[in-house]
């Protein structure tokens, strides 16, 4: 039952098959058996349940509130959640309980949505593994699934077969888990480069980042401000879609929402492909992208234009600056946000106090791990006065012209583009921890971050499952505030391959004998 | 609006920028203000002061305004050195502010505090703010220097912490004079920041808290550039509730001090000393117009009576004008008794007396009770008259002499012996028509 759309769960809630109550007590005792992913960090059981009996008898008054009331969300722990601990994964935070609820948070609420907990990411969203989180890596559930067990037996894999489990990608690795765990049936995500499409991928689940300025990012504890957005995944894209519309829209608390009103569209499962022109990036095919991935990138063309759709190859020419840009704003931007971080007002306080400027540099130290201090140190050299207009303007002048890019190619006719997210299916954390957090990232954001650098909404659909049984995702990006177009299309493309479910009989089983190595893993 | 008033050129597009260093009452380690594009520029402030060794000489100065930018405040640091803490008070922090940035046009203290003040009188005008110093509604840093006629500016400090126009004054005074010495003793200007101590009258190195250091600013990502209109580029669709219209704000400026204090001068014909001092004190200005609006007396006089003696008591007291026992009706009333010749001026003076007593009692009630009028009776007062000329027979030598002078002397005895109920002319006339006997 866990492992329906929202819509059917939605339907099935309307027509009193299930109670919302037995639903979230489900979710959360999956969540339990679950454990071992680490998708978690904190768990809200007694307000879920409260939330899940205030639901009930909504239902029983036939008054919900709309299509997500009752249907248990999860949030990732870098949004600001009232009275539930928000730690974004590190010592800085840890204990933080905000007095206010992120505007997309309140708006799940408002419409009934029960909030099962807060997921686990990589520090301050910086990674793209959720491997560097102070409460350890997420484990992809991929690794307990029986299309990766088949397969790597036959790949003669060692006596301890759970030290390979694989790691989701990242930064949203904990909502990617969850979603794809069956523990709950959305969860929220932040994409600044590929923060929610990236592990939505390696999970086989649906990631969608929205146009920025779409939806609001007050209290969504911030990295970029000129890249972050809150990303959904689901499921299914319908299921994307439904979550869309509740929390989109101008918020007077973000003055880079816009302020046009946004209408919530249904999705159509019909397209007239003839009318759809696809764009293929020809800078894309980068090195180090897999050849199971090229294949399907090209079946995938091969599809729309078996359809009767246009599919044509196009120039992005300054992708290959895209990166490099991307990192010196990002880090720009992130020595300014986390300046706010002094250990006075709240959070981690370091016990040395002979001076505050001691106090300051202490809290810091303790509270940030290398990867959140290496980003600082590098944003701050970029911002000095002799090298603001060498690295930050330039960068944003770049920036500019990446975006032009994309204005030009959807000027030229071209509905949406189709690209691989990710350079390949996800790998083990044995393998994935031998480089660093720096390479790592900007190995795995090239698919995804010149969307963020543009501020335009992409989406990730599973589309097949590896050699090895794992999934792969393709990413559709779109125009600017085109989102039914951009999810119509995606829905059809899901539609049309069929992306299996994953297998995770005898999880209960697993989750004992995990248990057992639990430490050797997760310390080894 | 502050813009306008102080003929800035608006910016109709401007920017914010955070400029970042730690401290501990900028919980956001950054603040957020106006470095690249700032709201108004180029803009003046005219001002008024005296000159001259009796300071009774008038002239007008004007100092340009470099810039208005907008800026958020930080929190209030409180050190508390027994204890050896700080406490942080960050209930004001990120509130918005307004700076005004004068250009080094001016060359005293006095200049400067005439200029503070003239600010404050505009702020209040428009409603800005409330702009008092003590309350830190207005709150003024003062950049100093010193340098050679027809030299560069010299090097400046920054002197903080002033909570008023006299104080800044002093401490620019005092700035001043300690730069001259420390160069002419050979020693250098240090670019620092500076606070003054106004109990001992002089500025002290303040623990730098800023130092040279490299802001990194950048711009401000969260909050796109401010558009203000005018009515030439307003969109047609746009909710004018949505939108700042510079044409529509202009048009609803009330009038400025300056242009206040033209209009008191030509309308009433008082001196434009006295413009300036009806509308330095609150409500006095408005107070002076309802007297003149209740009284036969000619304006040229009432200011006398506002200036002397209501603003003198006020002030000797402490009280502000709305809190003055004595209403604008009760004064015109008096002098209007003044003015028909009920009373001399003297008594006036007497009966103003009584009414600071706030006892409810009308200036007529009190003329009556005691008994205050002026002598009609021309018999009265010629017995009165002579009888000080009898009984002052060395002073009557003396003015038949030709020392006229002393003839005052003798009118301000008849004036005694009647308490002021005499007319000082008319006792004047029977005294010389009597010495001329």
């Amino acid at each position: 039952m866990l492992r329906v759309s929202l819509r059917e769960i939605s339907a099935a809630l309307k027509e009193g098959r299930v109670s919302p109550t037995e639903l979230c007590q489900r979710c959360l005792s999956f969540i339990k058996a679950t454990k071992f992913l680490n998708a978690y960090i904190t768990v809200a059981e007694e307000t879920a349940l409260k939330q899940a009996e205030e639901s009930e008898e909504r239902y029983r008054r036939g008054q919900i509130l709309g299509d997500l009331d009752g249907i248990p969300v999860a949030v990732k722990d870098n949004f600001s959640t009232a009275g539930i601990e928000t730690t974004c994964a590190s010592n800085m935070l840890k204990g933080y309980i905000p007095p206010y609820n992120a505007t997309v948070v309140k708006k799940l609420l408002d419409q009934g949505a029960v909030l099962l907990g807060k997921t686990n990411l990589d520090e301050f969203a910086m990674g793209s593994g959720s491997t560097d989180g102070i409460f350890g890596p997420v484990r992809n559930p991929w690794s307990y699934s029986k299309q990766y067990r088949e397969k790597s037996v036959q790949n003669s894999h060692t006596e301890n077969e759970d030290s390979n489990w694989l790691v989701t990608g990242g930064s949203s690795g904990g909502s990617a888990a969850a979603v794809s765990s069956f523990t709950c049936f959305a969860a929220l995500g932040s994409d600044t480069g590929g923060s929610t499409r990236n592990p939505a991928a390696h999970c086989g689940v649906v990631g969608l980042k929205p146009t920025y300025g779409l939806i609001s990012r007050h209290g969504l504890i911030p990295l970029v401000n000129s890249m972050d957005v809150a990303g959904i995944l689901t499921r299914c894209v319908d299921d994307a879609a439904i979550v869309l519309g509740v929390l989109a829209g101008h918020d007077p608390k973000d003055s880079t929402t816009v302020q046009d009103p946004f209408k919530p569209f249904e999705l159509t499962s019909f397209i007239d492909a003839s009318k759809l022109c696809i764009g293929i990036p020809k800078e894309y095919h980068a090195p180090g992208l897999s050849s199971e991935t090229v294949a399907l990138w090209s079946k995938a063309a091969d599809l729309f234009e078996n359809a009767g759709a246009k599919v044509i190859e196009v120039s992005l020419p300054h992708t290959r600056y895209s990166i490099i840009c991307y990192h010196v704003l990002c880090t720009a931007e992130v020595a300014s946000n986390m300046a706010r971080f002094d250990g006075l007002e709240y959070g981690h306080r370091s016990s040395m106090d002979k001076s505050t400027e001691v106090m300051y540099a202490a809290t810091r130290r303790e509270g940030f791990n290398d990867v959140v201090r290496g980003r600082i140190l590098s944003g701050n050299y970029f911002l000095l006065k002799q090298n603001y207009e060498t690295y930050f303007v330039k960068a944003q002048k770049v920036r500019r012209l990446i975006a032009n890019d994309f204005v030009n190619v959807f000027r030229s006719g071209i509905d949406v583009l189709l690209t691989p997210t990710t350079l390949s299916d996800t790998i083990p954390y044995v393998e994935f921890i031998k480089e660093d957090n720096r390479t790592r990232s900007a190995q795995d954001d090239i698919f995804t971050q010149a969307a963020n650098m543009a501020g335009l909404p992409a989406i990730t659909v599973p589309t097949a499952l590896s050699e090895k049984g794992l999934p792969i995702g393709l990413q559709f990006i779109g125009r600017a505030f085109q989102e039914q177009q951009l999810l119509t299309v995606a829905k059809w493309f899901e539609k049309q391959v069929e992306f299996p479910m994953i297998q995770l009989h005898g999880l209960m089983d697993h989750g004992h004998t995990v248990c057992q190595h639990q430490k050797s893993a997760f310390f080894s | 609006m502050t813009g306008l008033a102080l003929n800035c050129s608006i910016n109709k597009k401007s920017l914010f920028d955070r400029k970042h260093y730690f401290y501990a009452d900028l919980p956001a380690g950054y603040q957020i203000t106006q470095q690249r594009l700032p709201v108004a520029v180029n803009g003046s402030l005219s001002y008024s002061l005296c000159v001259g060794g009796k300071k009774n000489q008038m002239v007008t100065r004007t100092v340009r305004i470099k810039q208005i930018q907008l800026e958020q405040d930080s929190g209030k640091s409180l050190h508390d050195d027994t204890r050896s803490q700080t406490l942080i008070d960050l209930n004001r922090a990120g509130i918005g502010l307004m700076e005004v940035v004068m250009e080094p046009d001016m060359s005293s203290g006095e200049e400067a505090a005439a200029a503070v003040r003239e600010l404050q009188l505009v702020l209040q005008t428009l409603g800005s703010s409330q702009a008092i110093m003590a309350e830190g509604q207005l709150r003024v840093d003062a950049n100093v220097s010193v340098h050679h006629l027809g030299e560069a500016l010299g090097v400046r400090t920054e002197v903080k912490n002033i909570n008023s126009a006299r104080f800044l004054a002093r401490a620019i005074d005092y700035e001043i004079q300690r730069q001259i010495k420390e160069l002419e003793n050979g020693g250098t200007v240090i670019n620092e920041t500076r606070a003054f101590d106004y109990k001992l009258g002089c500025t002290i190195p303040m623990r730098d808290k800023e130092g040279k250091q490299d802001y990194r600013f950048m711009p401000e990502p969260n909050l796109p550039p401010l558009i203000l209109y005018d009515t030439k580029s307003l969109p047609a669709n746009m909710n004018h509730q949505q939108v700042v219209n510079i044409d529509w704000i202009r048009e609803r400026l009330p009038d400025l001090p300056s242009v206040r204090r033209v209009k008191l001068v030509e309308q009433y014909g008082i001196l434009p000393e006295h413009s300036f001092t009806l509308l330095n004190e609150d409500g006095l200005m408005e107070f002076f117009e309802n007297v003149v609006r209740q009284t036969q007396m000619n304006p040229k006089k009432v200011i006398g009576w506002i200036l002397n003696d209501m603003l003198g008591y006020l002030k000797q007291h402490n009280l502000t004008v709305q809190e003055s026992p004595v209403s604008s009706l009760f004064l015109a009333d008096l002098l209007n008794l003044l003015e028909r010749g009920t009373i001399s001026s003297s008594a006036a003076k007497q009966v103003l007396e009584e009414l600071w007593k706030a006892e409810g009692k009308t200036p007529l009630q009190i003329v009556k009770e005691k008994k205050l009028e002026l002598i009609q009776d021309q018999q009265e007062l010629d017995q009165i008259c002579q009888a000080v000329v009898e009984g002052h027979q060395e002073e009557v030598m003396e003015i038949k002499k030709g020392n006229l002078k002393v003839l005052n002397k003798l009118i301000g005895l008849v004036q005694r012996t009647t308490r002021g109920r005499a007319d000082p002319v008319l006792v004047k006339q029977i005294l010389e028509k009597r010495l001329s006997q």
